[in-house]
C-alpha cells in the first residue's frame, strides 16, 4: 500500500484519469492520487476547482502536463498561496509510478525524485536517419 | 500582416495557443493584451514561463497595443494577439481599425452566459458586442483549435441556446 502523499494529477482531457487508471494497472490503486480535467473550464473555474481540491483533499503536490497549459497556470496561482505545495509539470506515467513507491522522506524529495524518474524515462530507440 | 490571429480567449497563454495555433502557425510571437497583466511583473513571468525561448511575447494594455500594432504587423514572423474577453478586444478595435478579423477561442462557462458551442457561452451584453464588431466589418468565427471548422457569427448566434 502507498504511503505516498496527496497528489493532484490535472491536465487536458483524460490525461489524469488517464494516467491514474494506468498507475492502477501497473502498481494498484493508489488513494494518494487525485484527478481534474480542465475541459469546457475557464482559467478561473480551472483554478476554483484545483484550490477547492488542493484544500478539501491536503495536496501537498500537483502534477500537470504542459509548461504552458491552463492547469500550470492555474497551479502555480495556488502554489503561490501555498508554499508547502509542489508543482511538477511534465509529468508522465513514469513520474507518477515513482511517486507513489517513494517511501520515505518529505514531499518534496518523492515530487523531485518522480521529475528525475519522468525526465530520465522519455527515450529515442532507433538509429539517426534510420528512416 | 504579420499578425495571423486576434484571439479571445480566458485562458490567454495555453497550450491550444502556444502547441496547437503556435506549431502549425510557426508562431514567433504572441501579443498579449490585457491591462491587468500589463500591470503585474509576476503574471507575465507566469505566461512567460511556458512558452519556448525562441517564441518572443509582448504584454501590453489596450491603448499600447493600438500604439503597437503597426509594428506587430510590420513584423515578419507570424504572430498571434489574444485577450481574454470580448470587451478588451472591442476596445482595441476601437482604437485600431486594422483589426479586420477575430477568433473566438475560448469563452468559458460562467453565471449569466448561454451554450453557444462547447467552448463558447455568451451574455446577451457580449453577443450584442460580437455584433457591433461584425457591423464594423470585423469578420467573427469561433474556431477553438486550427483543425476545428471555423464557425460564423452568424451561425454561432443561429444555435439555440442552454443553460
Amino acid at each position: 500500500m502507498s504511503n505516498a502523499a496527496p497528489a493532484l494529477v490535472a491536465g487536458h482531457g483524460d490525461y489524469a484519469s488517464g494516467l491514474v487508471s494506468a498507475a492502477a494497472e501497473i502498481i494498484g490503486e493508489v488513494a494518494a492520487f487525485v484527478t481534474m480535467s480542465n475541459r469546457n473550464l475557464g482559467a478561473d473555474e480551472i483554478e476554483r476547482v484545483m484550490r477547492e481540491l488542493v484544500s478539501s483533499r491536503g495536496v501537498r503536490v500537483i502534477f500537470t502536463d504542459l509548461p504552458a497549459g491552463s492547469c500550470t497556470i492555474a497551479a502555480r496561482r495556488v502554489v503561490r498561496d501555498h508554499p508547502d505545495v509542489i508543482l511538477i509539470t511534465g509529468a508522465n506515467l513514469a513520474a507518477l509510478l515513482h511517486f507513489a513507491s517513494h517511501e520515505a522522506g518529505t514531499a518534496y524529495e518523492a515530487a523531485a525524485s518522480a521529475a528525475e524518474r519522468a525526465k530520465a524515462s522519455v527515450l529515442v530507440v532507433g538509429l539517426p536517419g534510420g528512416d | 500582416m504579420a499578425i495571423e490571429l486576434f484571439r479571445i480567449d480566458d485562458r490567454l497563454i495555453h497550450g491550444q495557443v502556444v502547441v496547437g495555433w503556435g506549431q502549425s502557425m510557426g508562431l514567433g510571437f504572441i501579443a498579449l493584451v490585457d491591462d491587468e497583466v500589463a500591470a503585474s511583473e509576476w503574471e507575465q513571468e507566469l505566461y512567460r514561463m511556458g512558452v519556448p525561448p525562441e517564441m518572443d511575447v509582448y504584454f501590453k494594455t489596450v491603448e499600447d497595443a493600438a500604439v503597437a500594432l503597426d509594428d506587430w504587423f510590420a513584423d515578419e514572423r507570424p504572430g498571434i494577439l489574444l485577450t481574454g474577453d470580448i470587451d478588451t478586444m472591442l476596445r482595441l478595435i476601437e482604437l485600431a481599425p486594422a483589426v479586420r478579423s477575430v477568433n473566438l477561442g475560448g469563452i468559458h462557462y460562467r453565471a449569466g452566459r448561454d451554450l453557444r458551442l462547447r467552448y463558447v457561452y455568451l451574455t446577451t451584453d457580449e453577443e450584442a458586442a460580437l455584433r457591433l464588431m461584425q457591423q464594423r466589418g470585423v469578420q467573427v468565427t469561433a474556431q477553438d483549435v486550427p483543425s476545428a471548422r471555423p464557425v460564423s457569427l452568424d451561425d454561432l448566434l443561429a444555435t439555440e441556446t442552454a443553460k
